[in-house]
């Protein structure tokens, strides 16, 4: 084969430069973030900068091993990667080690790794390689209700591990699905619903369905030629208002006290800085203080002394925020800017199905996170740890993160050979 | 290949919601980062504590550089509640030596005062617990150890002198705006007068904390910090050896001594009798001891030496005749007949030959002599009224200081009284009344109130022959290692020098003539001039008064004695001031017969 003797060529070089700087700037992100005088090697393995190090390094190697694997190899073994997989999140409820309320770590010496991680790429191969077989159409319900199964395994199975922020991350595929041809009144429906859904928590449910019945008299008398939109129309009214109650319901009664207080914190319901609206305060003020051009390197106070919780982690972009100010989080920011939409040009190109859907399912997976972690920090969202890709601290994630990309930087490396 | 490109333009709302999402997150980096200031503030609340560092406060010296106030570093042990979270107060209460149930009671204390303010939790722990104690302190976030200064005296005197400090008050809070709640300012004595002199100044070093309430070192490298520039000191013009006698003389006694040295007006010693250990009101005591020595009805904390005011009695005759003298209606060869205990209008205390000349009558303190002095004085042709020549006298008394204050560096003072004219006017009527109506202020005596200060004052000037400095504690203040000596202002009476010299005659002749009322108290060693007094005390026993400098030429003393209800001047107040000059000029001596006698009387419980 040829490339196993030229592995560089074909490569997407945009791609590879993205993914080492946002690397270098998540390492040096992290020092930052526990940077203090008695620790100032930086391969100290005690201090996570150090192990983060560990981590880069063993990253590339695993690289340059996907880099050099058949590129059959992802297509034919996708689902039996996809089962193993689901095995390995079955043993972590079973075996894994607890740490910080979540029971989704395998414990290797001093090393803990998470399969959650690790299942996103897996869980993208087995999408694609199921929305590529020949007879599928997503106008068909059996299609969509058999992907969604694809998706919903992993994600019950991470949900039941006390990992809600990356049983969401499953969510994200629905872009995939439509870009595949799922019909686009589903994200309309699914639009609606997250609107409906804030609503239902802000105000009463009563004044939400009071609204409803309001617009839908109006829509009726708009339409009252056509006795079959009408009918739909109160169909949607019932329906619509049942959604409302029952998400308030649940919110009241099936969230536990932890959950609701996080969404209250998020809607302004929760003003409470010393309970669930500490972590956003405090990141707050982290990137709030860091002005236009920040407070330099090493000499961000708010997260190296550890005001900020999890800023390593999932605060990670607090640090960037308030050394590197406006300039460096508006740097950031542009770096996955562009590489999701590299990705979706790249995904565009593809001449396989199956490299094109992989590319799309990297996008979707990739803009979750950015989305929901930056949200998270500037305080838009609701505290819901998920890290940011390739910045935040963690063995785990770097790893599957790189995976998940270097898979489809390999795919597109081999567009040309695929007929 | 034909379904690829069947939905390939929803590529275009794929990027769309990407750029939209990226834009979102740029306009709210814009605003919280740029727009914004709140978060900056909050910032430096997290991280800043801005911690004031006490300076040392100067310490007092007296006049021979024997220390006499210093200073010793306690520490406090501070406590914020609210920040105080999951301790094991198990190992606290070791660490701290307290039981459990002392835990709780110190914490609810803590809580009450208030939960987001720092209040002491423990009272100055020792120096060697605290070492121990700071180490493990970042064990229990909420607390911290507070630096503070206490006062120390290596010997328990001149209480009064030194005044003691305490914490500021609101009212003193609002006077200035250097002190903040927490601060020490001196609350009486030479603490409260030279309070900006040796207070020093506060500095500030900005130190930045981890959220745990950790130190993680200086702000910006301490660029922002200030030292604390330590106080200065004072030296006194106390002579603390001669201090310490005259309180030993005065125990058990109430009153006052006060001793000057004329060519300066360096007070030596001020005594005010009873008196208390300035030890007692230093740190964790002083509350409730202060509470104890102010309701005390002996009144320890009264500084009688420049706040009791009395009648100067017989000591007055002085200034009669210096007055007489100057205004030429008396010369030392005046001589007045005295009826003796019988005389009219002011009887004799004893009964003796007759007619006196001048010094006769000082030697044995003829009230009829003085009387007669009194009355040419004010019955003076020259003058067109009564009113007009007492103004006048009144004018010559006063420039004795007497009636008013020294505005000196002590904190309080008395003005003492010589009564205005209009005080006669109501009380008799306007020109109704004469030399007749007010002739007790001849014998020192009616409205005529003075401070002890005042008569030790008019004592110098005696010696002085006609001027004085005003009298004074601080010679110098010691700045930076450099010693900065005060200048005290001189000021000149209005009685010319050389009539001094018949009145100096007759005080030595209190000491040297066979019937002087001070002759058992003599000393062969030292020439000293005197003058007895006896006060009228309507409220029981005479006060007993006695003036004396000493020596006679070149005055290196000058000091006055009050003794409350002692009766006559010559039987306490004489042989107390007898023995500080004693004390003072010779400093080893002889004891006399009468100082075991002095120091064992008891005059407030005798028993
Ligand atoms: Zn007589």
């Amino acid at each position: 084969m040829k490339s196993r003797t030229n592995i560089g060529k074909n490569i997407d070089w945009w791609l590879v430069t993205i993914y080492l700087a946002m690397v270098l700037i998540g390492w040096i992100s992290i020092y930052a973030a526990v940077y203090d005088e008695d620790h100032k090697s930086i391969l100290d393995l005690s201090q996570n900068y150090g192990k983060q190090l560990v981590w880069i390094i063993t990253s590339f190697v695993l690289a340059m091993m996907i880099l050099l694997t058949d590129t059959k190899f992802f297509s034919a073994f996708a689902f039996p990667i996809y089962i193993l997989m689901l095995f390995m999140l079955v043993a972590v409820l079973i075996f894994g080690k607890e740490i910080g309320g979540s029971r989704s770590w395998f414990p290797i010496g001093q090393f803990s790794l998470q399969p959650s991680e690790f299942a996103k790429f897996a869980t993208n191969l087995a999408v694609a390689k199921y929305l590529s077989s020949l007879n599928m159409d997503l106008k068909k319900l059996k299609s969509v209700l058999r992907s969604a199964l694809i998706l919903v395994i992993p994600s019950l199975l991470i949900f039941l591990q006390n990992d809600t922020g990356s049983a969401l991350v499953y969510s994200s595929f629905i872009f995939v699905l439509y870009r595949e041809g799922l019909p686009g009144e589903v994200l309309i429906i699914i639009f609606v619903s997250i609107v409906l859904f804030i609503l239902a928590l802000l105000v009463k449910p009563v004044w939400v369905i009071a609204g409803l019945v309001l617009l839908t008299v109006v829509l009726v008398y708009l339409s009252r030629r056509n006795i079959r939109n009408m009918a739909i129309l109160v169909l949607i009214l019932i329906i619509s208002s049942a959604y409302v109650e029952g998400v308030s319901y649940g919110f009241r009664h099936l969230l536990e006290p932890h959950q609701q207080s996080r969404i209250n914190v998020l809607l302004g319901k929760d003003t409470n800085l010393q309970g669930a609206g500490y972590n956003v305060h405090q990141s707050l003020i982290a990137i709030g203080s860091g002005g236009f051009t920040g407070k330099g390197f090493l000499n961000g106070t708010q997260t190296k002394f550890n005001f900020v919780p999890a800023q390593s982690t999932d605060f990670i972009f607090c640090t960037v925020g308030e050394e590197w100010g406006f300039i460096g989080s508006i740097a950031v920011i542009s770096l996955f800017v562009a590489l999701l939409i590299r990705l979706i040009i790249l995904s565009e190109r593809q001449r396989s199905q199956f490299s094109r859907i992989y590319g799309y399912g990297v996008v979707s997976i990739l803009f979750f996170h950015f989305m929901v972690n930056i949200a998270m920090t500037l305080g838009l969202f609701p505290v819901i740890g998920i890290p940011l890709p390739f910045l935040s601290y963690g063995g785990s994630s770097l790893w599957a993160f790189t995976i998940l990309l270097f898979i489809f930087i390999k795919l597109d490396s081999y567009r040309l050979n695929v007929l | 290949m034909i379904r690829k490109k069947a939905y390939e333009n929803r590529k275009v709302v794929m990027i769309g919601i990407i750029i939209l999402t990226g834009m979102v997150f740029t306009i709210r980096l814009f605003y919280i980062q740029l727009i914004n200031d709140k978060y900056l503030l909050s910032a430096a609340n997290n991280v800043l504590r801005y911690m004031t560092q006490y300076p040392a406060r100067g310490m007092v010296f007296d006049r021979n550089r024997k220390l006499m106030v210093y200073n010793e570093t306690a520490y406090d042990l501070m406590v914020t509640p609210r920040l105080v979270h999951k301790i094991d107060t198990l190992e606290f209460c070791h660490l701290i030596g307290i039981t459990r149930d002392e835990f709780k009671k110190k914490m609810i204390r803590a809580r009450n005062y208030s939960s987001y303010r720092a209040s002491v939790f423990e009272e100055q722990i020792s120096k060697e617990n605290y070492g121990y104690i700071e180490e493990k302190l970042f064990k229990f976030p909420g607390f911290y150890v507070q630096q503070r200064t206490l006062r120390k005296y290596p010997s328990p005197i001149a209480g009064h002198i030194l005044g003691y400090i305490g914490e500021v008050s609101p009212p003193e809070i609002e006077a200035n705006p250097y002190y903040k709640q927490g601060d020490y300012i001196g609350k009486s004595g030479l603490e409260k007068s030279y309070e900006e002199v040796i207070r020093g100044k506060k500095g500030l070093k900005i130190k930045m904390v981890d959220v745990f309430n950790r130190e993680k070192g200086n702000y910006m490298e301490g660029k922002y910090d200030t030292v604390a520039i330590p106080g200065n000191d004072l030296y006194i013009t106390i002579d603390a050896e001669l201090q310490a006698y005259g309180e030993l003389l005065m125990q058990n006694k109430r009153g006052s001594i006060v001793a000057i040295e004329p060519s300066t007006g360096e007070i030596l010693a001020m005594i005010s009798s009873p008196t208390y250990d300035p030890n007692l009101l230093i740190g964790r005591v002083r509350s409730k001891n202060y509470n104890m020595l102010s309701t005390d009805t002996l009144k320890p904390l009264f500084n009688r030496a420049l706040l009791a005011q009395y009648p100067p009695g017989s000591t007055f005759k002085l200034v009669d005749a210096l007055v007489g003298l100057q205004e030429e209606v008396l010369t030392p060869e005046t001589r007045y007949s005295c009826g003796g205990v019988g005389a009219t209008p002011i009887k004799c205390s004893h009964n003796h030959y007759s007619p006196l000349s001048l010094v006769e009558a000082i030697e044995q303190s003829c009230n009829p002599y003085f009387w007669n002095v009194f009355r040419t004085i004010i019955d003076n042709r020259k003058y067109r009224s009564t009113t007009e020549s007492y103004i006048n006298w009144r004018e010559l008394v006063m420039s004795f200081n007497l009636g008013k204050t020294f505005n000196t560096d002590m904190p309080v003072e008395k003005s003492g009284n010589v009564p205005d004219p209009a005080y006669y006017d109501k009380y008799f009527g306007k020109n109704s009344w004469r030399s007749m109506t007010i002739r007790s202020l001849s014998i020192g005596q009616g409205e005529l109130l003075v401070t002890p200060l005042q008569l030790a004052n008019v004592t110098a000037i005696i010696a002085n022959r006609g001027f004085y400095y005003v009298p004074h504690l601080v010679r110098a203040i010691g700045i930076e290692g450099r010693i900065e000596v005060k200048n005290w202002e001189r000021k000149n009476t209005r009685v010319s020098s050389k009539f001094f010299y018949p009145v100096i005659d007759g005080m030595s002749r209190v000491f040297d003539a066979g019937h002087g009322t001070a002759r058992y108290y003599r000393n062969d060693s030292i020439q000293m001039c005197g003058k007895t007094g006896t006060v009228q005390n309507p409220h029981g026993k005479d006060h007993s008064i006695f003036l004396a400098f000493a020596p006679k030429d070149n005055p290196k003393i000058a000091i006055s004695v009050i003794v409350e209800n002692a009766g006559f001047g010559s039987t306490y107040a004489a042989p107390i001031a007898t023995l500080m000059i004693n004390k003072y000029i010779l400093r080893e001596f002889e004891k006399p017969w009468f100082e075991e006698k002095i120091l064992n009387t008891n005059l407030i419980s005798p028993n």
